[in-house]
């Protein structure tokens, strides 16, 4: 069906679009600018700019350390979630079985329930395990919601790639492991790397679950960032928005790389 | 696909059965019984009591539901046109959603920080609208509810649209013109056919995006009053846990959060099916 | 149901992203009538099926019912007020709805009275044998069955035109011939004026008053099922109405015998003779003259029924060996290689063995020539 011109309709969307994407862009550009800003109090633009408030940032924290903490958070719990979640989603996908639908909606719990929910009894387990207030415990509680995400994900890849032709390969004489092997791996790898990439960064982006976990050294860059704001007395505003816009390249990255695999829509969708 | 578990079935999904019950289902029956627990270990309901009968903490559930509320209200009732305008996609389609995920992928706190200047007394957007002459003074929208609320909708509108754009484009387009053919206008066909098709997907975006608002944490701290106005019930949570270290009544309270999101999705859930009786298929015939 | 006078549409164009789905389509359709759009996928057949239902805009052209224009393009009534009734390919039955109140639809629409609503559903559904049916929902359905409710969704409103789309591609084969045979009893019940669009020669062949044949956005044809059949227009018809044999060849002799013309036709070295029914005027005729002026090539055309095993009456024959051979019970359909090294295909009522060899002959009215390039 196609679109007639100019319709009452399209003028509300487009104005609905452009003040919705305006405000965002808006956030995005004043972060931006006050990072690198000096007396700015009113007024449209900084009157100047500098970049001492990286300085700043930089000395109060260990940038580099952060970052890794975060990308090694970020990989881990994408590696430790693929091995987890690629053989549940190749049973899921290829077998009917009684309690199916039960066990579907419990591998999906952790992805509806809102992190605040189960977050803290978690911290508490981890904290009794004294796995928190360690890297390995924020890894640990960081797969929580991201396993069940990547069974999501990964399940129509997998189911794409026909049971046909897995019998095939079988009929072709490989048995069960070189089927794996050399036939769903390679087929599925697109799907692999998908959820891969889209839990990295989904996680980089994940707060409450760290928050509750994480300690002074294993903080991700999101979570230094809320402390930050958090103890707006303490720290200049400037200074707490250069570190948002460290973050915000950081993530902006990771998006830019996951949509080369993927479109916009399908992001949101694989969250539900 | 193949029938029963035999044959490595099983041992395919060992490793995540045994991760969910390890790192989710334990924590949350542990949490349940650290919940009806006192410090000592003694069986107690102490825990709720304190929780009930202390107005201060009592009151973040309601609270936390006049935020999550409107909140969801308001991205899932926008998103309805937005995504019926553009079920059957448009040019520029890509750009938009992809400026739609930005505050998706970036997260709440971003999004948070960055309202605490844009959207401050002298930030751009309060300049805006004087210059417009909207209004004469500046707006006050952060550091109290209204922050809040319009961080949800920042975050929440896109995931609500996305979500019923998606149920709205699977609708058969075949209905809407056989709709048309037998005499509706469009505000007919709208009503009698796309909206009741929807209402599936309607459903399940209010209680997804619901259950998002109702934990909301890092925006209601940054960008509210977490000592008064914007005190919601994961911020009492989180509170005596990690500030008091009574691990009990930070259990029970993320026992009664889970609870209420329980009790409203049930709501929702009934209110669908009464409207959508019968058919369960909505796929291209 | 509903009737009018004059329905006609004039030099119906829609061009669509550069490229042109159909081309100046004009018809004048008769009250009543049954008339199928035939064609190959992309010929244009849906896309001048929906020009005139009003669901998609049209570039040129004008369509208009009893003197009153409904859609020339720049302004038109749109298709809720039309009171045209259409069927979708795949039903498009409201999945939310019951049996009765997808067929209730539009009478709720038109807000009659209750007992108005039941009584005219019933009928509706008793007129396609779906009685009782009335409160299942299309999930519970057979595709024929869903079949049977669209076209009872659309005929309880008395529509004054119904449009079909492809509507039994959907079905297995059996259930094609049954719900064909169905639809057919309904017209003639019912009288409504209907557009029929397929692919399927044999249902264009068995349900129309008239066909028209289309073929890249531009009719090719239009007459009754007789005529297409056999008397194709041009090449592309004869081969989508069922000719084979289609061999390139010269023009030996043409000669011109009030409305015949006598043809002597060379396919490599066979030489066969050609008596064709072009009349004066007929583009075929002209056609096939400016060939043999200049010398150019033609085509032929046999149907492969029209192949008779044996000699003719004069006594010519053509020798050849069968190289394949179909059982299809009555007939076979066979293939066989001719003393000029040309396949022919045949339909020969006794049966064959591969390898024999059999001598051919065919009438020569049988025979169709054409201009070559004149598709």
């Amino acid at each position: 069906m196609q679109q007639k011109g100019f319709t009452l309709g399209r003028l509300f969307f487009f104005l609905g679009m452009i003040v919705y994407v305006g405000n965002v862009l808006g956030i995005l550009f004043t972060v931006l600018l006050n990072s690198a800003s000096k007396g700015w109090y009113s007024g449209v633009l900084p009157k100047y700019l500098t970049g001492e408030w990286y300085g700043y940032v930089a000395s109060e924290h260990d940038i580099p350390h952060l970052l890794f903490i975060t990308f090694l958070v970020a990989i881990a719990v994408v590696a430790i979630s693929i091995v987890i979640a690629f053989p549940a989603a190749y049973a899921l996908s290829r077998r009917d079985f009684k309690g199916k639908g039960a066990l579907l909606s419990v591998f999906l719990l952790p992805m509806i329930v809102p992190p605040m929910t189960y977050g803290i009894p978690l911290a508490v387990v981890l904290y009794k395990f004294h796995l928190a207030a360690r890297v390995t415990g924020v890894i640990l509680a960081n797969l929580v919601p991201i396993v069940p995400f990547m069974i999501l994900v990964m399940m129509p890849f997998i189911e794409q790639v026909g049971v046909n032709l897995e019998s095939a390969a079988q009929m072709l004489g490989a048995r069960r492991l070189t089927v794996f092997r050399k036939v769903l791996i390679p087929l599925t790898l697109p799907g692999i790397l998908t959820a891969g990439i889209l839990s990295v960064v989904k996680t980089i982006s994940m707060f409450e679950l760290t928050y509750l976990v994480a300690g002074g050294k294993s903080q991700t860059i999101v979570v230094a960032l809320y402390a930050d704001a958090y103890a707006a007395g303490a720290r200049p505003p400037q200074a707490v928005d250069a570190l948002a816009v460290i973050y915000f390249l950081t993530a902006m990255a990771c998006l830019v790389v996951a949509l080369k695999f993927v479109s916009p829509t399908q992001m949101v969708f694989k969250i539900k | 696909m193949q029938k029963g578990l035999k044959g490595g079935g099983i041992l395919f999904l060992l490793p995540a059965i045994v991760f969910v019950v390890l790192l989710f289902v334990y924590p949350f029956l542990y949490g349940l019984y650290l919940s009806f627990t006192s410090p000592e270990g003694a069986p107690t309901l102490s825990n709720y009591a304190r929780f009930f009968t202390d107005w201060w903490e009592a009151r973040t559930i309601w609270v936390t539901l006049k935020i999550a509320l409107p909140a969801t209200l308001i991205n899932v009732i926008l998103a309805i046109p937005f995504a019926y305008h553009m079920r059957h996609g448009m040019r520029g389609e890509k750009l938009i959603t992809f400026f739609l995920i930005i505050p998706l992928t970036l997260g709440t706190v971003l999004v948070s920080e960055g309202m605490l200047s844009y959207m401050g007394p002298n930030g751009w957007l309060n300049q805006l609208l004087q210059a417009i002459a909207i209004v004469r003074g500046p707006v006050r929208f952060t550091h109290n509810y209204w922050g809040v609320l319009i961080s949800l909708v920042i975050q929440g509108f896109p995931f609500a649209f996305l979500m019923i754009l998606g149920y709205v484009s699977g609708i058969n387009p075949d209905l809407e013109k056989a709709s048309q053919m037998l005499g509706a206008s469009r505000a007919q066909t709208f009503v009698r056919v796309l909206f009741p098709l929807m209402v599936p997907g309607i459903a399940i975006c209010f209680c997804l995006n619901f259950v998002m608002a109702f934990s909301v944490f890092p925006s209601a701290v940054l960008l509210g009053e977490p000592s008064g106005p914007t005190r919601v019930i994961a911020y009492a949570a989180y509170q005596w846990a990690l500030e008091k270290f009574d691990f009990n009544i930070a259990s029970a309270i993320s026992m009664v959060m889970a609870a209420i999101e329980l009790v409203v999705i049930s709501g929702v859930l009934v209110w669908r099916n009464r409207i959508y009786r019968g058919a369960s298929m909505v796929g291209k015939g | 149901m509903k009737e009018f006078s004059r329905f006609i549409v004039k030099e119906l164009t829609k061009e669509f992203e550069g490229k042109t789905a159909l081309s100046r389509f004009s018809l004048e359709i008769a009250n009543g009538e049954f008339i199928t759009f035939l064609g190959p996928s992309g010929c244009g057949k849906s896309t001048a099926l929906n020009c005139i239902a009003g669901l998609i805009p049209i570039t040129h052209g004008e369509i208009s019912i009893d003197g009153e224009c409904i859609d020339d393009g720049k302004n038109k009534i749109p298709p809720e007020k039309r009171s045209f009734g259409m069927v979708f390919q795949n039903y498009a039955l409201f999945p939310h709805l019951s049996v009765f109140n997808n067929v209730a639809f539009g009478l709720r629409l038109r807000r009659l009275s209750k007992p108005l609503i039941h009584e005219k559903v019933t009928a509706a559904l008793k007129l396609v044998h779906l009685e009782g049916h009335e409160n299942k929902f299309p999930a519970q359905m057979s595709g024929g069955e869903q079949q049977r409710v669209a076209i009872a969704r659309c005929i309880v409103l008395e529509p004054r035109l119904l449009m079909l789309d492809e509507p039994l591609s959907n079905l297995d084969a059996k259930l094609r011939t049954e719900m064909r045979n169905e639809l057919h009893t309904l017209h003639t019940r019912l009288g409504v004026t209907t557009i029929y669009v397929t692919h399927d020669q044999q249902e264009a062949l068995a349900l129309s008053d008239r066909i028209v044949v289309m073929r890249l956005g531009h009719i090719q044809q239009v007459g009754a099922p007789g005529q297409v059949y056999a008397d194709p227009a041009n090449l592309f018809v004869a081969d989508f109405m069922g000719f084979k044999n289609i061999w390139d060849a010269s023009l030996g002799a043409l000669r011109e015998n009030g409305d015949m013309l006598e043809a002597e036709v060379t396919v490599k070295s066979m030489k066969l003779k050609a008596r064709l029914r072009y009349p004066q005027g007929d583009p075929r005729r002209d056609g096939l003259i400016a060939a043999f002026k200049a010398g150019a090539a033609v085509k032929t055309a046999i149907r492969p029924e029209d192949i008779h095993v044996g000699r003719d009456e004069t006594g010519v024959s053509m020798r050849s060996r069968v190289t394949l051979m179909e059982y299809q019970g009555q007939t076979s359909y066979v293939s066989a290689l001719m003393e000029n090294d040309t396949i022919v295909e045949l339909r020969p009522s006794t049966p064959v063995r591969v390898g024999e060899t059999l001598e051919l002959s065919i009438a020569p009215e049988k025979v169709f020539v054409f201009a070559a390039g004149r598709e």
